[in-house]
């Protein structure tokens, strides 16, 4: 059942307290529409397993939680069928059911980022947020390859061509669809890019 | 889609009491021998009732006399058991003895929404047994929130040699092992159709049954899964598409990608119906160009010449959406309900649908898609609108605006079912001035008793003018901020209402009592969380014989109550059904299930269901 009110952040609370191997926002949200069924049943079952059905277990934790708390949602209204309900929570969780999500590699840096390209309007906002995200590793600010003095860093991307691009070049619209991942290049390596004809 | 099931919506079936009509001119079987001019005459019966088909007719003609009973029983083909606790199995058997098709029925509607405790009933293990003796020539089964399981899915392919088709509606209790029998000992299966069932172990080992079907050309005509929640072996559906010659209605789960989908419509242009399962890119967006294109579905679409029904769009991408532009003119039906698009993201789409009878479509399209449904459909016929944030609390994104809008545009319309936070009275009567055919309306007010938000009155005047003003109405959900007065309407207007639901509704007994004495054809009743007691339950002690079921939930019904219906109506059925955490010696009914039954009291009650 969906939360409403008080009884949904506590809930949130709850899940955002529980240790998950995963990062945060991951890996519940796909399973759990397909743990989600109409009964309970499945889910009692389920709880008796191993660590293996981490998941179902933590959905099972949750309803139980709801259970005191369901005496003030009501079970079963809206009229709408479970596997509808179902449905449609897994839709409203991908918050971007097409969001275009890239890894965004750095030099130097142990672990990649994603970001959802769409979240953005240009290029502007999407060096502001990549310098944000990787602040704590430049050195420098990263600058666009424009300026003709002093960078330390390069934003590139992948095409779908499979050839690495200077971020900047083209429209914004025809970069976000044709941009499989991006790396944040050093240095040399990013001079050599930079060199206008 | 549900639109062409109208054999199975509650509001279109057939006859009071299926089996159970007719039993006054005694039971089949007797043991006198019949006269030669007898013999003679049931002969001569047989032969014109043999093209009786509905079974009001059937049930009429049986009640005559005792060779027209006999005679209608040998000729009758389609069984249809709207309770399957209504009769027993092997009574039905032994009355009817030529039956090719059989429609049951089990649990009461409210187990959709969760309102049914699991392990209730409706087990589908006494029928299949039963059929499988009295019936080797049984063809088709559609079976409706029936409980079934996988071995009563094998005693079915193996006890029926001629089986054509299988219809499993919100029916649970199987898995794909039970599919796998199916499709491998069914050999001439025509239809394969589950709408909105669940089914067991989808997180465990899924069996994969599309590979199990016959290797050689298949008399397939009609295969819907989108209900099933694991993938299918895509290669073995592809080729099993490609050796269905005769296959017109195809419905694929989420897990079928728009790519894959491509390829399926590729090998099966002859398709009338399609329900596209995900209509998103498995791999990369579509935008980047990963597999099919929108242009080359769009081409793929238009070969689709017969395409009249398209559902699915689980996923759908809204870039993905212009390529059915070429089908759209055709569609008679379109299911939209699973597609979280916008208004925007409709109207270039709806702008095509000029033939559209069937409309179902989330609410995040807002009253703007909705006028632009009613600027263009002007056939609409069923029109279904669900809330995407299916709370009590959620911003309401239709409203009385929308529905005017549909009501001034779409005014063919015949059923209806509107979800919405709020609502007010002159929208509902001017939808019930407007949608004169109106035979189902359903309006869903999320906000619990909630008034007409201009005035601020209860929603009374509204659902008044609909039962006044439609004079077809057979079916009726009502919701919002109610008083006895509402139901003192339905009881004077509602003349021909049949299916009546009512939530969060009334204020004294008198509310259900005016509607057990007025709704003289009134046949299924549910009720939840309204303040019916005891003396409005014994007010309509003269109308449940007459009725296919009653539930009332969260009521103010008490055992001694109930008992007294039990004990002054013997041929009804009263079930008491506890939830868990219930206090046994609680004197307060909360849920409230009866029937009439030729049966008695069933033999499989779970402990929590107490049989007055």
């Amino acid at each position: 059942m969906e939360g409403g009110g008080s009884d949904g952040s506590d809930l949130d609370n709850l899940k955002a307290t529980e240790l998950k191997l995963g990062l945060p926002g991951t890996g519940e949200q796909e399973k759990l529409p397909s743990i989600l069924p109409r009964s309970s049943k499945r889910a009692i079952l389920e709880a008796n397993e191993g660590p293996s059905k981490r998941n179902s277990s933590e959905i099972k934790s949750v309803e139980r939680d709801q259970k005191p708390a369901a005496k003030a949602q009501i079970v079963g209204w809206p009229p709408i069928q479970s596997y509808r309900k179902n449905s449609y929570q897994a839709m409203k969780m991908e918050a971007e059911p097409t969001g275009m999500y890239v890894k965004v590699s750095m030099d130097g840096v142990p672990y990649l980022r994603k970001i959802d390209l769409k979240v953005y309007k240009g290029y502007e906002e999407l060096r502001e947020a990549l310098e944000d995200m990787f602040k704590c590793f430049s050195l420098g600010e990263i600058s666009r390859m424009n300026e003709s003095n002093g960078y330390e860093y390069a934003i590139t991307y992948e095409d779908k061509d499979g050839d690495w691009m200077l971020v900047g070049d083209v429209p914004w619209e025809m970069f976000i669809s044709s941009c499989k991942r991006m790396r944040i290049m050093k240095g040399d390596e990013a001079r050599g890019l930079g060199s206008t004809p | 889609m549900r639109g062409e099931r109208s054999d199975m919506s509650e509001d279109e079936d057939g006859g009071r009491g299926g089996a159970g009509g007719g039993d006054g001119a005694g039971d089949g079987g007797t043991d006198t021998p019949v006269p030669f001019s007898d013999q003679v005459l049931e002969n001569v019966l047989e032969n014109v009732l043999q093209f009786l088909s509905s079974p009001q007719d059937r049930n009429a003609a049986s009640l005559v006399c005792l060779p027209w009973y006999r005679a209608e029983a040998q000729t009758r083909r389609e069984l249809f058991i709207g309770n399957c606790y209504a009769v027993s199995p092997r009574r039905a058997t032994e009355r009817f003895r030529r039956i090719r098709a059989v429609v049951l029925k089990g649990k009461p509607r409210f187990a959709d929404f969760n309102l049914v405790p699991n392990n209730w009933g409706a087990h589908f293990q006494p029928w299949v047994s039963a059929m499988a003796a009295a019936y080797p020539w049984l063809e088709k089964l559609c079976l409706k929130r029936m409980s079934v399981a996988d071995s009563d899915l094998s005693l079915l392919a193996h006890s029926f040699p001629n089986f054509k088709e299988l219809s499993l509606i919100c029916c649970e209790g199987f898995s794909t092992a039970g599919l796998a029998v199916i499709a491998e000992k069914c050999r001439h299966l025509r239809v394969l159709d589950l709408i909105e069932d669940y089914l067991e172990g989808e997180e465990d080992e899924t069996v994969d049954w599309v590979s199990r079907f016959p290797e050689t050309t298949t008399s397939l005509e009609s295969l819907g899964f989108d209900c099933v929640g694991s993938a299918v072996n895509f290669e073995a559906l592809e080729a099993l598409v490609a050796r269905s010659p005769a296959l017109r209605r195809l419905r694929v789960n989420h897990h079928v990608s728009v790519e894959q989908l491509c390829r399926l419509m590729a090998r099966a242009p002859q398709l009338t119906h399609l329900g596209t399962g995900s209509f998103g890119s498995a791999a990369a967006p579509l935008l980047q160009g990963g597999g099919c294109s929108v242009v080359d579905l769009a081409r793929t679409f238009a070969a689709f010449k017969s395409l009249v029904c398209l559902s699915g769009f689980r996923d759908v991408a809204p870039h993905c959406l212009p390529a059915i532009y070429p089908v759209c003119a055709n569609l008679t039906s379109l299911n939209f309900s699973f597609a979280n698009i916008t208004a925007e993201e409709l109207k270039p789409v709806i702008r095509h649908c000029h033939n559209l009878q069937n409309f179902w479509v989330l609410d995040a399209v807002r009253d703007e898609g909705l006028q632009a449904v009613a600027a263009t459909c002007k056939d609409l016929r069923e029109l279904r609108v669900f809330p995407l944030d299916p709370t009590e609390d959620s911003e309401g994104f239709v409203s009385n605006v929308g529905l005017v809008a549909i009501s001034q545009g779409c005014r063919k319309l015949r059923s209806i079912l509107y979800f919405c936070q709020q609502m007010t009275n002159a929208a509902v009567v001017t939808m019930s001035k407007n949608c004169q055919d109106l035979v189902v309306f359903r309006l869903c007010i999320m906000g619990r008793r909630r008034p007409d938000h201009r005035t601020g009155e209860p929603m009374d005047e509204g659902f008044g003018a609909i039962v006044k003003n439609c004079k077809k109405l057979r079916r009726l959900a009502i919701s919002g901020l109610l008083t006895d007065k509402a139901f003192a309407y339905i009881g004077k207007y509602g003349k021909l209402v049949r299916t009546l639901s009512v939530a969060f509704a009334g204020d004294t007994d008198l509310g259900l009592r005016y509607v057990l004495e007025g709704c003289t054809q009134l046949q299924k009743l549910e009720i939840r969380d309204s303040p019916f007691g005891d003396s409005a339950l014994l007010s309509g002690l003269h109308r449940y014989y007459n009725m296919r079921f009653v539930w009332m939930s969260s009521c103010k019904l008490s055992l001694r109550g109930c008992k007294e219906v039990a004990q002054r109506l013997p041929r009804l059925v009263v079930e008491v059904i506890r939830d868990r955490d219930e206090d046994d010696d609680d004197e307060g009914v909360q849920k409230l299930y009866m029937y009439r039954s030729l049966a008695g009291s069933r033999n499989d009650a779970p402990s929590f269901v107490e049989i007055l």
